[in-house]
């Protein structure tokens, strides 16, 4: 029997194998934290927003749901002369970034729940040298990726480590070889600020919804309290 | 006033009996008095298609069905239309939550013969809303118009082409474009919000129509109609209003608590409910590494990978689902309630539902040789059950059907229970905090985990037999 078993598990563990490639590294995502979405925020448009659209948030949501004044986000956040009702464009044009990179930058409103955070997290740390390409750089979890590493200046230049597989060379690991202005901790919080506010792009309403859910379940649990005497009261003469 | 307004309900009545279909099937609709857990589902799945409904019109007051709007005024709906993240949540859970309830609601009919004579023709008519209740999920997994929308729809169109000669004209024909494209999705949505809603409505009409006919089936699988007292009135009989009507409020109220449970916290199911590369908008030259369909699907997604020759594929899935309306024909016992029936037909239900709930996980994974393998395994034992049916089923050592209902235990009286298995699973153990105090906490007690596990198998044995 406890050998059926341990090859029926055998069997199952296909799925192990199919998954198997880089392992990602753990993003902390805690979307009610307002100020690491902030940080977010701005990291987004110093950064990313110069290629990357994020159409589907305007400057007056990220506002209201994080309780910032407008005028903090337009002075401090926003890009120059944005309004508040502006969703997050980029000035770059697709005909153009398709013509530099290949391809044009995907809209990043809904890149966290296609990817999910800890893919975000670890392609954002995941760039290296990489002289073969045109772009000089390549990713450890996004194999050829168009993008360049923008975050070169913040976190210094990671080079890949090689060993030998069954006869293919693969990437160990990443280790720094020039220092950024920012130190690996720095950055990983810088990371995963940028990750929690794409979280948080990907579905403002999610702060609402989990808010407002334990209200609904508590009604629930009343109504089904409720209900259950109502059914025991009428089925008492039903034996 | 009071006079006037009886005067006009009265006008009503004399010209339209309502009075009369309130008794008929509500009143004095009698149903047998020891429905268990699984009686649930019934009106359970009339209360998700309520639910569909309504949450459907309200998401077609914003959504747009055009390739170049579709993906971006699904976004607007969750974002900018207020509340439009609640009726889409509830409308893409209700979607899962539907296949569950129905699947749960087939299962109960299997376990206790509720397809059996002389209740064929509801079992047809419950069929066939599974059908267009396939029909439907597929056509509004279209609508999002994202990558697993648009690739989804494009492999399980394809499918047509399989079919020889005519296949290719048909699969453009129904497509009415080369790709998947606008076109597609302007005749998909017409399907999807007036056209498969329509049959499933008259559908659920005629199952109940022909469920009050007959009445319903219980348990037991006895006929309560057998023992009626003087005034005609089943003995084990009662009245569905109020004491079913009442029983299923609790029911909903269960439900509810779990449905909103997914909606609140939980909504796209860790990528079962709504896929993650569903987030990303479809594009015709792109092709997903992975195409899997949602999860109510893949049990026969499976059994179509399963066939090495596509056309072949294509025919095995399309009789996986046929076969289920060939049942009542294929069961030849005498019994009806697996309370009652032998031993070979409790496993070969056991193994029934491993293999479909095995079939439903392989579906989801990449088709590696061994995942291959295995859905080939499993897609024989799926296909025994029914095609072998007519012979273990003829020979199977019945038991005797009891003359009246019997009494079983209740879901109330197994709570009792239930707490003494968590406290047998559980221990509690002082534990020192960082600040030195000691807290006693609940902690799983392992050797108390095996003694239940070793306690429900020989239980689940013996159940078998």
């Amino acid at each position: 029997m406890k050998k059926i078993l341990s090859i029926i598990l055998l069997l199952l563990s296909f799925n192990i194998f199919a998954s198997a490639g880089t392992e990602l590294q753990e993003a902390d995502v805690n979307v009610l934290d307002s100020d690491s979405l902030l940080r977010g925020a701005k990291h987004y448009v110093d950064y990313c927003l110069g290629c990357h659209s994020a159409k589907h948030i305007r400057y007056k949501r990220i506002a209201m749901d994080l309780g910032v004044e407008e005028s903090k986000i337009l002075d401090n956040i926003a890009p120059f002369e944005a309004g508040i009702y502006d969703p997050m464009l980029t000035a770059m044009n697709g005909h153009d970034a398709a013509k530099w990179f290949g391809t044009q930058p995907p809209d990043l409103s809904l890149i966290a729940r296609s990817r999910g955070a800890d893919w975000l997290y670890s392609y954002l740390k995941g760039f290296y040298t990489d002289d073969s390409r045109a772009i000089g750089t390549n990713n450890l979890i996004f194999e050829d990726v168009g993008m360049p590493n923008v975050l070169w200046k913040l976190q210094g230049i990671q080079k890949a480590v090689y060993k030998t597989i069954n006869g293919r060379e693969v990437i160990d690991k990443l280790v720094m070889e020039t220092q950024g202005t920012l130190s690996p901790k720095e950055f990983d919080r810088f990371a995963n600020d940028l990750t929690n506010f794409l979280v948080y792009v990907g579905e403002p309403t999610q702060l609402e919804r989990q808010s407002m859910g334990k209200y609904v379940l508590f009604f629930l649990l009343m109504f089904i309290v409720l209900g259950y005497l109502l059914k025991r009261e009428y089925w008492k003469d039903i034996h | 006033m009071k006079k006037q307004i009886t005067a006009c309900g009265d006008w009503i009545l004399d010209r339209m009996a309502m009075d009369k279909v309130w008794n008929q099937h509500m009143a004095q609709y009698y149903a047998p008095k020891n429905f268990n857990f699984w009686y649930f589902f019934g009106s359970l799945a009339l209360l998700v298609l309520v639910n569909q409904i309504v949450t459907g019109i309200f998401l077609t007051m914003n959504y747009k069905p055009d390739a170049k709007l579709a993906f971006d005024s699904v976004e607007y709906i969750m974002r900018d239309v207020p509340w439009g993240w609640l009726i889409r949540y509830m409308h893409s859970t209700g979607a899962s939550a539907f296949f569950l309830v129905v699947y749960l609601h087939m299962f109960r009919g299997i376990m206790y013969g509720s397809f059996k004579k002389p209740r064929e023709l509801i079992w047809i008519f419950g069929m066939l809303i599974f059908f267009a209740l396939m029909a439907e999920a597929f056509t509004g997994y279209l609508l999002p118009w994202g990558q697993m929308s648009y690739w989804g729809a494009q492999v399980i169109i394809s499918l047509f082409s399989a079919i020889p000669v005519i296949g290719d004209d048909l699969s453009l024909w129904i497509r009415g474009d080369f790709v998947i494209a606008d076109a597609t999705l302007n005749r998909f949505f017409a399907f999807h919000v007036i056209a498969v809603p329509l049959v499933i409505l008259l559908l659920v009409f005629l199952h109940i129509v022909a469920l009050h006919e007959v009445g319903s089936n219980n348990p037991d699988g006895i006929e309560i109609k057998e023992n009626k007292d003087e005034n005609g009135i089943p003995l084990d009989g009662i009245p569905f209003h109020p004491y079913y009507s009442v029983k299923d409020i609790v029911g909903v109220g269960v439900f509810l608590f779990f449905f909103a449970a997914v909606i609140f916290y939980a909504p796209d199911m860790g990528g079962y409910f709504l896929e993650h590369d569903n987030f990303v908008p479809a594009d015709p030259l792109k092709t997903p590494e992975h195409i899997a369909p949602v999860w109510y699907f893949t049990p026969y997604y499976a059994i179509l990978r399963a066939v090495p020759d596509k056309f072949a594929g294509v025919i095995a899935m399309g009789a996986a689902v046929f076969v289920l309306f060939l049942l009542p024909w294929l069961d030849r016992s005498p019994v009806k309630s697996i309370r009652y029936r032998g031993g070979i037909y409790k496993k070969a239900l056991f193994l029934f539902v491993i293999s479909f709930l095995a079939l439903g996980y392989l579906g989801t994974q990449p088709a590696t040789d061994t995942a291959i393998l295995m859905t080939r395994i499993f897609t024989v034992i799926y296909f025994a059950f029914f095609l072998l049916m007519p012979i273990y089923t003829r020979w199977e050592k019945v038991k005797p059907v009891p003359k009246r209902l019997t009494e079983q235990p209740s879901l109330e009286d197994h709570i009792p229970a239930m707490i003494d298995t968590f406290n047998e699973m559980t221990v509690r153990k002082p534990i020192k905090t960082a600040e030195g105090d000691t807290v006693v906490k609940l902690r799983p007690n392992p050797s108390g985990m095996v003694t239940v596990l070793i306690r429900f198998l020989k239980k689940l044995k013996a159940s078998l037999d």
